[in-house]
């Protein structure tokens, strides 16, 4: 039987290239499908007709593209989906992506149906970003409301996106821009065409126009061609990535979360109570993601706290990616688990810094499989803020507990995306609110890993998007 | 004895016999001019001196150019240029020809007349449809040092008109990819194309030569068929077939007619063979026998060749009055291929860097 095969989509119609990948099981080597594979020049030249994306999402007013998008939502959930020559049930779509991904496939479920929350949503979504403004502002490109004008200009015709292909769950943030009469530009991660492809075929069967979406699979070049051509993009990346685009109003750069928990000196002592909280928030979703928390924070009982966590997270072992319970994410480029390993070797080597979960672990950190490799929980102590493991990320469950005086935890944590503060100490919950190095806050116990739609994410995508901008009629 | 032209105006062979026969036959007269004390070269006659090797006596067929060693392309840096004068050109002077991209000292090659003769055999292989006589040609690209400037200037004079050059300098392209500086890359490369599009819009031109990287850029800012321009002559870089179809389909819109061609300083250029559906935009290039030679060579051990439809690296011999060059490993790799009907002698296909299939590779726009 031949393999699926995903075409370039350039506006909808798809492309066949030339140049063509195959993309094969993680752990077995099986092949999976074929993916097209597009050369940069596509991209720049599909970008001349962009203008049109927008124009045809245009035609459609926002209220009706949300409710198509919700019509969306259910076909990837529910529906079978043209993929190649045949179709793909949900079913079909959980299991490959977990065999390309690596990602078990309850997580893959989990993912899905977060997806389907924010396209069932949008309308409060949008909403809430816009502060309710009226939509209609969004294709006019002005009008009044009570009494005052006001004008939004879109930024691009389209937004562009290179994806990972590592967390499935990212997909989220692009969801909504059709519902902005923006049209997409998606170049998918290498291991993971299933999702945009898939989310492409429910927008159509839903009434999206076909010209609004251009899909273009391919190597790092093809993402370079994305971020030159297209003017606003959203990328994934590392820390170097952040840097190197900072300051750069066309690319929004997703990186590295550092995100933390911090249990100010008031509650630390009760901090046998926050210790599900601590562990969901560490090791959910395979504890890939940037809202993962890497860091606990406190200025006593650091120890009792690692201890607890490691006997909680260290016995937790690899499950093949079908049983339900599978709590890891496999590295399916085996060589990625053993560079973060002798990473945490290294740093584990400097005095104050103690990996706790080892004892409880009956193994090691590092399992090699045939075909891929997996990184088993560790938590690490870290006496003092200024050792190397102390504001790490890595992509597996891994945190630091951190001794810090509370008088400078704000400012050692450094950048972070999702800072859970479990304080009742007014002055100190003021201070948090009041820290720039914090994108996300949860004043009090909430996970860090519970995300509420209806807030800006790195940044509001509607800021990013489109500008307010003055406008008067004579 | 005197240089002449009779391996350029010999009847075109018709079969692989033909072929064999002929690059056998014009092989043994090359060897014979180089280490002859009366014609030869003096790298070549001392070289036979060193090595007790009679080359006129061992040399009969191509299976016989396994007596020398692959050449070191490092002599084109080191010897003195007086070396490599044969002696029936003593006291003429000669054109000096640089190689493209590397920085620091470069390979070096003298010429008279060659660029002309392998220029004057590639313009037969063009149409006058596509490349009109009497039209005016623009060269966008690495001139400088390079042959490539004095060799497409010959060809647009020989068909009977003159080129406009724009220069593009890839020795410092390589220096600011390498260096990361992508942003400067990007600004030299639009500079380059700026100046091509003035000449385009203000002059008219029927002719090109640029390399796929350019005419990419090129065609961004401006209808290549609508500038008038009827074919491109486009080499320097790998051309993929994925890549060959967007040039083909899209930057020049299925009107303007497309010519890649493999060479460079050292061997002259080599043709392509005309693709058709079955190709699927996978190029061909077939050397400019007999004056060069074209073979895909195991890399690990180069005196084999690698079979038909496999990946080898690509060894060129030249073999012509002026230079001499025997099993020179180029760094490029390629597909053997079968003679065809318009060559029939072996193919490379799908030329691309040595070792592009395992580390990046820094082409930049050249």
């Amino acid at each position: 039987m031949s393999l699926p095969h995903f075409p370039i989509l350039r506006w909808g119609e798809a492309y066949q290239s030339l140049d063509v990948e195959t993309v094969v099981h993680f752990a077995t080597g099986e092949e999976l499908c074929q993916v097209s594979q597009a050369n940069p020049g596509l991209i720049a030249r599909d970008m001349r007709q962009a203008h049109r994306a927008r124009e045809a999402l245009r035609a459609i007013p926002c209220d009706e593209l949300c409710r198509r998008l919700s019509r969306a939502a259910d076909l990837f959930i529910r529906g079978s989906l043209p993929l190649g020559s045949t179709t793909q049930s949900p079913e079909e779509f959980v299991r490959c992506q977990s065999a390309t991904t690596g990602l078990p496939e309850h997580m893959c479920r989990f993912n899905m149906e977060k997806l389907r929350h924010v396209l069932t949503n949008l309308d409060a979504i949008l909403g809430s970003l816009t502060r309710g403004l009226d939509r209609g502002i969004l294709t006019r490109g002005y009008g009044e409301e009570r009494g005052i004008m006001r004008s939004m200009q879109a930024n691009s015709p389209v937004l562009g996106m290179v994806l990972p292909s590592n967390s499935p769950g990212t997909h989220g943030l692009w969801l909504p821009v059709p519902a902005l009469q923006i049209g997409l530009v998606l170049k998918p991660g290498p291991l993971e065409p299933w999702t945009p492809f898939r989310m492409a075929q429910a927008f159509f069967e839903a009434g999206l126009p076909r010209e609004s979406i251009g899909l273009y699979p391919g190597g790092a070049e093809v993402g370079m061609a994305v971020v030159n051509h297209v003017p606003r993009t959203l990328i994934f990346g590392s820390k170097a990535t952040v840097e190197q685009y900072r300051g750069n109003p066309a690319v929004q750069v997703h990186g590295p979360g550092f995100s933390k928990i911090i249990l100010g000196d008031d509650c630390v002592d009760q901090w046998e109570r926050y210790l599900d909280l601590m562990v969901d928030s560490i090791a959910l979703n395979g504890g890939r993601g940037c809202i993962n928390c890497s860091g606990i924070w406190v200025s006593r009982c650091s120890r009792e706290i690692a201890e607890a966590l490691a006997q909680r997270l260290g016995p937790v072992a690899p499950l093949p990616p079908d049983d339900p319970g599978a709590p890891l994410a496999a590295f399916t480029i085996a060589a990625q688990a053993e560079g973060i390993n002798a990473l945490i070797e290294a740093g584990l080597a400097e005095s104050g810094v103690e990996e706790v979960t080892a004892k409880h672990r009956g193994g090691h950190r590092l399992v090699r499989e045939q075909r891929c490799a997996y990184l088993r929980p560790t938590i690490v102590h870290c006496d003092s803020p200024k050792r190397a493991l102390a504001n790490t990320e890595f992509m597996f469950p891994f945190a630091s507990v951190v001794e810090c005086p509370q008088s400078d935890v704000l400012t050692a944590i450094g950048d972070t995306l999702v800072c859970t503060v479990i304080s009742n100490d007014e002055k100190f919950r003021r201070a948090a609110v009041d820290a720039t190095n914090i994108d996300r806050l949860n004043l009090g116990p909430v996970p860090t890993t519970r995300l509420n739609w209806l807030q800006p994410h790195e940044g509001n995508i509607i800021n990013f998007l489109y500008r307010e901008r003055a406008l008067q009629i004579g | 004895m005197t240089p002449d032209a009779s391996s350029t105006t010999a009847a075109a062979p018709r079969t692989a016999d033909d072929a064999r026969q002929a690059l056998d036959a014009h092989l043994r007269g090359i060897v014979r001019w180089h280490f002859s004390p009366e014609t030869g070269t003096p790298f070549w006659l001392d070289w036979a001196k060193r090595t007790g090797i009679d080359p006129i006596a061992r040399v009969k067929s191509v299976a016989d150019l396994s007596v020398f060693p692959n050449f070191a392309d490092e002599s084109l840096r080191v010897e003195p240029l007086e070396r490599w004068i044969p002696a029936a050109y003593k006291g003429r002077p000669f054109t000096i020809f640089e190689t493209g991209g590397p920085t620091g000292m470069p390979k070096q090659r003298i010429g008279w007349d060659d660029y002309k003769i392998d220029y004057e055999q590639f313009s037969a292989t063009l149409s006058d449809a596509d490349f009109p006589r009497n039209g005016y040609w623009l060269m966008m690209g690495p001139t400088g040092p390079r042959r490539l400037r004095l060799a497409i200037e010959h060809l647009a004079n020989f068909r009977g008109c003159s080129c406009f050059f724009v220069d593009l300098d890839p020795r410092w392209v390589k220096k600011i990819i390498s260096a990361r500086q992508f942003e400067q890359a990007r600004a030299y490369m639009e500079h380059v194309v700026d100046q091509a599009v003035t000449i385009l819009t203000h002059r008219r031109v029927d002719a090109l030569f640029t390399t796929p990287k350019l005419l990419e850029a090129l065609a961004e800012k401006i209808s290549i068929p609508e500038a008038g321009i009827k074919g491109v002559f486009c080499g320097g870089t790998t051309m993929e077939p994925q890549y060959t179809r967007f040039l083909i389909e899209e930057v020049l819109e299925g009107k303007t007619t497309f010519v890649p061609t493999y060479g460079n300083t050292l061997m002259g250029l080599a043709c392509h063979k005309p693709l058709t559906p079955e190709d699927r935009y996978s190029i061909t290039y077939y050397a400019p026998q007999p004056r060069a030679m074209l073979r895909v060579v195991d890399p690990d051990r180069p005196e084999r060749l690698v079979e038909y439809d496999q990946w080898g690296r690509v060894e060129l011999t030249t073999l012509t009055k002026e230079f001499f060059m025997p099993r020179f490993l180029e760094r490029d790799e390629a597909i053997r291929r079968r003679p065809c009907a318009l060559y029939p002698w072996d193919g490379v296909g799908e030329v691309r860097p040595f070792g592009a299939s395992r580390t990046t590779i820094v082409e930049g726009v050249y």
